[in-house]
């Protein structure tokens, strides 16, 4: 059966003029209907350009500069923008970190998500309120009709992001690419999103992509991951597996790093130096100036992403 | 605050407790935006935040205690307050023995000389047009304006070697560092005064997570090395976990449970508590059912009456919409202002 999603060898260049950065090289994953996938990684590791790679919305000097994207057989990494359009916030909609960034303070709640509906269907005023008060509902909003004609400021973070995640619903996408979309908010809002994430995936069918830099997140929604250092995946596969027994040691070193793994006071496990920078990363696996297990051939070749024992996908030389 | 003798914590010196304070912040505006119509009659009305409501915390020597709760409780002005950037609207703080809060800028100085902060945001707080050497140089010279320059020299070196920034970078901008890097130089200008009292307000909530672990290695070693008092504000729970003596769990501006670190995180009992904790996303577990809360966190502009939380409480009767509860001590020694939890009435 063939998937919904394929990335294939996926790489974002940004042209600069001290050359060119790449920023994603390589990138290849999977995604099926109703599955839930996190990527993860820290500031910088390419998670988010990934994102919005997916729906085409890398702006010069950025590029698509190599692999392919196929959504439902179809490859739509070269569309021209007007076909890409009936795609993005139709097929495959985005939901962004700050819920107040991504609304129009100046417009009401309805105006926005009606615009939304009037871009992708032709549709009259009175169906397309129907769909956005059933949207509403969906997100566990009260009193929806009563919402519709207010501003964002007059709803809190949490809603906020609830009604950004309804309006993303409205044109019933098979995939949400959702990038960070709790950092802004507070844990027991963060809990009540992705409770109702996981509950969308579940009745609508819906594939989830979850960028985070949140392990503790990404291991209670998604069932697999992909873990970026760099502009690479270094590991992916079921999230359950590489949480429980790391393979890289990067994700070793990220997942020992978290506090609430050790005794309280203990000394916290730290990967020494930081993430190189996308124009200086180092010959051969750009993890090895960090490495503490290295050998030889780290600094020399770079390590191909292939399956380990456990199962997963790992980039690295070591057998374990 | 406890009875009970406690062999966790080095000494019960307290270091500085805070009684009874309040803050509250007028954002009325303007004459004309305060002017509303009221039932046909023009009135001026002021609207206030109510950001700290009747506190009362005691930090004793050598340990850590974290101020926990969600954007907008009010634990970031409760720091601020104690450190004396803003005046309380009543109240006390005192250090050790002196009262701090009511003393002009002359009479403070020797007071803010043991107290430091560290503030989240690395890129914000590190002067952009000063090199490292020039911020960590101004506080000291301010302080000790006898000094002389080999000293400070010395001292610099000294600070920044302990952070970990190589002290021959000392001429460089904060615009050559990393976000990592640039923490630690907030952290060696609050240590290079040889502070006894640190008020860290959310320093590791900017950082990725392999950055966050060396700047709170770098807390702990510096606590344990210098002997420190930390206050802590963080919204993040594991870390409070992994750092703290004591913590405080604060909710719209107001105290809900007082206890030592690991008794909370076996035993929460103010219902508020326990919905926090039961909603960290805990790595390896499978999502755990987290304890709902109903209904969204009042504005702190109306606060509720009685226990500010009893709208969102599944315990919530009569009781706890009339009076406000008062932290009480309970036999594990923890300290919980709740009608519920005092009165046997809340599900173990």
């Amino acid at each position: 059966m063939s998937h919904l999603l394929e990335v294939e060898k996926l790489e974002v260049k940004f042209a600069l003029r001290s050359g060119d950065l790449i920023a994603i090289n390589d990138v290849s994953f999977t995604l099926d209907q109703g599955e839930r996938m996190g990527i993860v990684g820290e500031s910088g590791a390419g998670k988010s350009v990934t994102g919005f790679a997916i729906i085409n919305l890398i702006s010069k000097p950025g590029l698509i500069s190599g692999g392919r994207i196929i959504f439902n057989g179809r490859e739509i990494s070269s569309l021209p923008d007007s076909e890409m359009r009936k795609i993005r916030g139709n097929r495959i909609s985005m939901i962004f970190q700050d819920p107040m960034m991504t609304l129009n303070p100046v417009f009401t709640i309805g105006t926005q998500m009606l615009e939304t509906l009037y871009a992708h269907r032709d549709i009259s005023r009175r169906d397309a309120e129907k769909i956005v008060l059933e949207k509403l509902r969906k997100v566990h909003i009260p009193s929806p009709e009563k919402r519709l004609s207010q501003y964002p400021h007059e709803f809190s973070g949490g809603m906020r992001q609830r009604i950004i995640i309804a309006t993303s619903l409205l044109t019933n996408p098979a995939i949400i690419i959702a990038d960070e979309p709790t950092t802004a908010l507070d844990v027991t809002i963060q809990a009540e999103i992705m409770d109702l994430l996981q509950e969308l995936c579940d009745s609508e069918k819906m594939g989830l992509i979850l960028i985070t830099h949140d392990l503790g997140v990404v291991s209670q929604v998604t069932e697999k991951m992909a873990v970026m250092y760099a502009g690479k995946i270094i590991e992916s596969g079921k999230t359950s597996q590489i949480v429980s027994r790391p393979v890289h040691p990067y994700t070793m070193g990220l997942i020992k790093s978290l506090p609430g793994v050790l005794k309280p006071g203990e000394k916290l496990y730290q990967i020494p130096g930081m993430m190189p920078n996308l124009t200086e990363i180092p010959p051969g696996c750009a993890f090895n100036p960090r490495c503490e297990i290295k050998e030889d051939i780290c600094s020399r070749e770079e390590p191909p992403l292939v399956q380990k024992e456990s199962g997963v996908l790992a980039a690295c030389h070591l057998k374990n | 605050m406890s009875n009970k003798p406690d062999e966790n914590l080095p000494t019960r010196e307290v270091i500085l407790s805070v009684n009874r304070v309040v803050k509250h912040f007028d954002i009325s505006g303007g004459l004309l935006d305060q002017l509303k119509f009221k039932n046909g009659k023009l009135m001026r009305q002021r609207t206030t935040v109510k950001a700290v409501n009747d506190v009362t915390l005691s930090i004793n020597k050598g340990e850590t205690l974290s101020v926990v709760g969600e954007s907008g409780c009010g634990k970031s002005t409760l720091a601020r307050v104690v450190m004396g950037l803003y005046p309380p609207n009543s109240g006390e703080i005192y250090y050790r023995s002196h009262r701090i809060d009511r003393l002009s800028h002359e009479k403070m100085l020797p007071f803010r000389k043991k107290m430091q902060m560290i503030f989240q945001d690395p890129y914000a707080s590190l002067n952009p047009r000063k090199t490292v050497q020039q911020t960590l140089e101004e506080p000291l010279r301010f302080h000790n304006p006898a000094m002389d320059t080999a000293s400070v020299e010395h001292k610099i070196a000294e600070v920044m070697e302990q952070v970990g920034v190589n002290p021959a970078w000392r001429g460089r901008y904060p615009h050559e560092f990393s976000g990592g890097q640039r923490q630690r130089i907030s952290i060696a200008r609050a240590l290079v005064l040889d502070p006894e009292f640190i008020v860290a307000d959310e320093p590791v909530s900017a950082l990725d997570v392999s950055i966050q672990a060396q700047i709170l290695n770098l807390l702990m070693d510096a606590g344990r090395d210098r002997g420190l008092t930390y206050l802590f504000i963080t919204h993040d729970l594991s870390v409070v976990q992994h750092i703290s003596t004591r913590v405080a769990v604060m909710y719209l501006g107001t105290l809900c449970e007082v206890a030592r670190a690991d008794e909370m995180f076996i035993r929460a009992r103010h219902p508020y508590t326990r919905a926090l904790l039961s909603a960290i996303p805990k790595i390896g577990e499978t999502r755990a059912k987290h304890i709902k809360l109903k209904g969204e966190v009042p504005t702190p502009v109306n606060l509720p009456t009685g226990c500010v939380f009893h709208g969102r409480c599944v315990y919530a009767d009569a009781r706890c919409s009339a009076e406000v509860p008062k932290l009480t001590a309970l036999d594990s020694g923890s300290f919980v202002a709740c009608h519920a939890v005092e009165e046997g009435r809340e599900i173990k």
